[in-house]
């Protein structure tokens, strides 16, 4: 259960892991998460919480650390009404769960939300409303079940003949 | 059909498959021969062989090195695996010059032979080393990837965790996209560029067309040399888009024959295109010849007009760089502009070629001496400002005029910076008037 972040829509890598503080440390980046939209984002976020924005979130560069930031600051999930490729693919990479949710806009700043990915659902604990959620295809839920790409792949390196399932 | 070794395999198999299976386009038909499949549907979960893998200093090796080593592999085809460090270069402090040692020290170890070091942008050296072989599968740890889709590939960014994985097993999966086509009718006019058209696009089409690959075609697109496709193929990035490609054809081979590597079977790589009866999820089609120069507003590509609805806005700073706009067929652009002319009082002019031998072509054919008697800043081959990573950035309040690709809030220096897209072209007429302004006036006046 967490509280949800809300932005926009186009949301792009500029603004998750702005290019002045790439050269520096993973925490230091993540500290800077967002702040051109919302300066108290990157320092009130906890752990738990959710983002959820309109289309085309994680747009533009193919940095992973647009991911990594909103992973090291403690969000659960994002949802959107879309999202970019490469950040679609990083997130879940990194074992952040990254939802199409079409009702965001339904959603408001700091509503509770608890997300059951498993079951493909949303709960919205402020309003009392759930919502269905786009199931995400079946290797991509077993990736995540191992914590990540790089757990999943070391699970499959060590058993090659293993089934994903 | 026979079959030589080597890169024909990179190419569909034997041309009588194509009756029995159903239309492909020519993305459809890259992936199916990579995924070892006789045709492939969009939305179809497919795993592909990659047959070439590249990153940067930035999301590479740094990168890489502490997940293969808790994976406890190492590249799975050093030969296939290419190391560019063209964000960093040249170092600008103790971190900047950590990351190039730790990239090195990865090339090194790992074995890797193919590594540009300091020598140019990786969108334009791997062409230009004759890497990019029509029919590949390519894996990229950057956004810009789709640029060597100009020459008929599937070439698609991913983040670093994806990178490691692939150079670690040689293999990733994806969803099948469907494909767009752009099909650009009529010819160019004078002072208009590649560049015009992609800006064009991204306000038409929009940044949004995720898991989509855009095809390009057309009198203007066959009109192009390999330099302006891949500006297309470079930009499709913007849309958002998975891939761009435009098909193999004469001008594809002369350029790869040209660079000591010709395409061995030029009948299969001409059998990638799309076939007649393929499905499209759109097809949209343009005029290339009523397209004025276009410029993007702060802070998206998206924000495009034509120039004259923002002529007169004054500007600090122009800079040609970056993969999509520091070729030398740009510095040339630039150059038509910039002949006998100065840059304007207050404005800085920064040049970053897109590789040391941009650099030395323009010096060998006089560009070079143009751009820095108008007063140009010669900055050295790589990313440079582009990602806010190099020099040339921006203050707070500065305004900027550039020939790279994005314009997002804060990417060039200060978040409050403002920063205009246009072509080669376009910036240096900026940069002469120290206002934004049509560059065909410029250029009509040295004709006159
Ligand atoms: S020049 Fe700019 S767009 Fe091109 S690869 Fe470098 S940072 Fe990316």
């Amino acid at each position: 259960m967490g509280r949800a972040f809300v932005f926009g829509d186009n949301v792009d890598t500029d603004l998750l892991a702005p290019g002045a503080y790439m050269k520096s440390s993973a925490r230091e980046l993540a500290s800077h998460c967002l702040e051109a939209l919302d300066p108290s984002f990157p320092s009130s976020v906890r752990q738990g919480d959710l983002v959820v924005a309109g289309a085309n979130f994680g747009m533009g560069s193919s940095r992973e650390q647009a991911a990594v930031s909103l992973k090291l600051l403690g969000v659960s999930a994002v949802l959107a009404t879309s999202f970019a490729r490469i950040f679609f693919r990083n997130a879940i990479n990194l074992g952040v769960p990254a939802v199409v949710f079409r009702q965001a806009a339904e959603i408001s700043p700091g509503d509770q939300l608890q997300i059951r990915l498993e079951e493909g659902a949303l709960d919205n604990l402020t309003t009392g409303k759930t919502y269905e959620l786009e199931p995400l295809p079946r290797h991509i839920m077993a990736m995540i079940r191992d914590g990540g790409l790089l757990p999943h792949l070391k699970r499959r390196l060590a058993a090659p003949e293993s089934d994903d399932e | 059909m026979m079959r030589r070794s080597g890169e024909s395999k990179l190419l569909p198999g034997a041309i009588g498959d194509a009756e029995s299976r159903a239309a492909m386009t020519m993305v459809e038909k890259i992936i199916a021969r990579a995924a070892g499949l006789n045709s492939v549907k969009p939305g179809q979960m497919v795993t592909a062989k990659v047959d070439l893998a590249f990153a940067h200093d930035s999301s590479g090796p740094r990168r890489w090195r502490p997940m293969l080593e808790e994976l406890g592999v190492g590249l799975w085809d050093p030969d296939k695996v290419v190391i560019v460090s063209d964000h960093y270069v040249p170092a600008v402090d103790a971190e900047t010059a950590e990351i190039l040692r730790v990239t090195r020290e990865f090339v090194r170890d790992y074995g890797v032979r193919n590594f540009f070091d300091m020598v140019g942008i990786s969108h334009l050296l791997l062409p230009d080393h004759g890497l990019i072989r029509p029919g590949a599968f390519i894996a990229g740890g950057d956004s810009h990837t789709p640029t060597a889709g100009a020459f008929g590939t599937y070439a698609a960014g991913y983040g670093a965790t994806d990178m490691a994985g692939i150079v670690a097993t040689g293999e990733t999966w994806l969803q099948c996209p469907e494909t767009v086509r752009v099909i650009l009718n009529g010819r160019l006019r004078r002072g208009i560029s590649a560049k015009d058209v992609m800006l064009r696009l991204c306000k038409t089409l929009g940044l949004d067309n995720a898991f989509r690959a855009i095809e390009y075609a057309g009198t203007a697109v066959e009109a192009m040399g390999m330099p302006e496709r891949m500006v297309l193929a470079n930009m499709a990035a913007e849309l958002g888009a998975e891939t761009g490609v435009v098909a193999p054809d004469d001008v594809t081979f002369a350029y790869l024959r040209e660079r000591g590597r010709p395409v061995e079977d030029e009948v299969a790589a001409l059998a990638l295109a799309s076939d007649p009866d393929a499905v499209f999820a759109a097809t949209h089609v343009f005029d290339a010849s009523e397209l004025a120069p276009q410029i993007a507003a702060p802070h998206s590509p998206a924000n495009t007009f034509d120039v004259g609805e923002l002529a007169g806005q004054k500007i600090d700073q122009a800079y040609i760089g970056a993969c999509v706009g520091a070729k030398i067929e740009d510095l040339r652009m630039a150059a038509t502009v910039l002949k006998g002319r100065k840059v304007a009082p207050g404005v800085r002019l920064l040049v970053a070629p897109a590789s040391s031998k941009t650099t030395a072509l323009a010096a060998a054919d006089g560009t070079l001496s143009v751009l820095m008697e108008a007063g140009a800043t010669l900055m050295p081959s790589g990313c440079g400002a582009c990602a806010g990573y190099g020099a040339g950035v921006l203050a707070q309040g500065e305004v900027c005029i550039s020939s790279t690709n994005r314009n997002f809030q804060g990417r060039m220096g200060s978040s409050g910076a403002k920063v205009f897209l246009g072509s080669p072209y376009s910036v240096a007429a900026a940069a002469v008037v120290g206002a934004i302004s049509d560059p065909r006036e410029l250029l009509e006046q040295e004709a006159a």
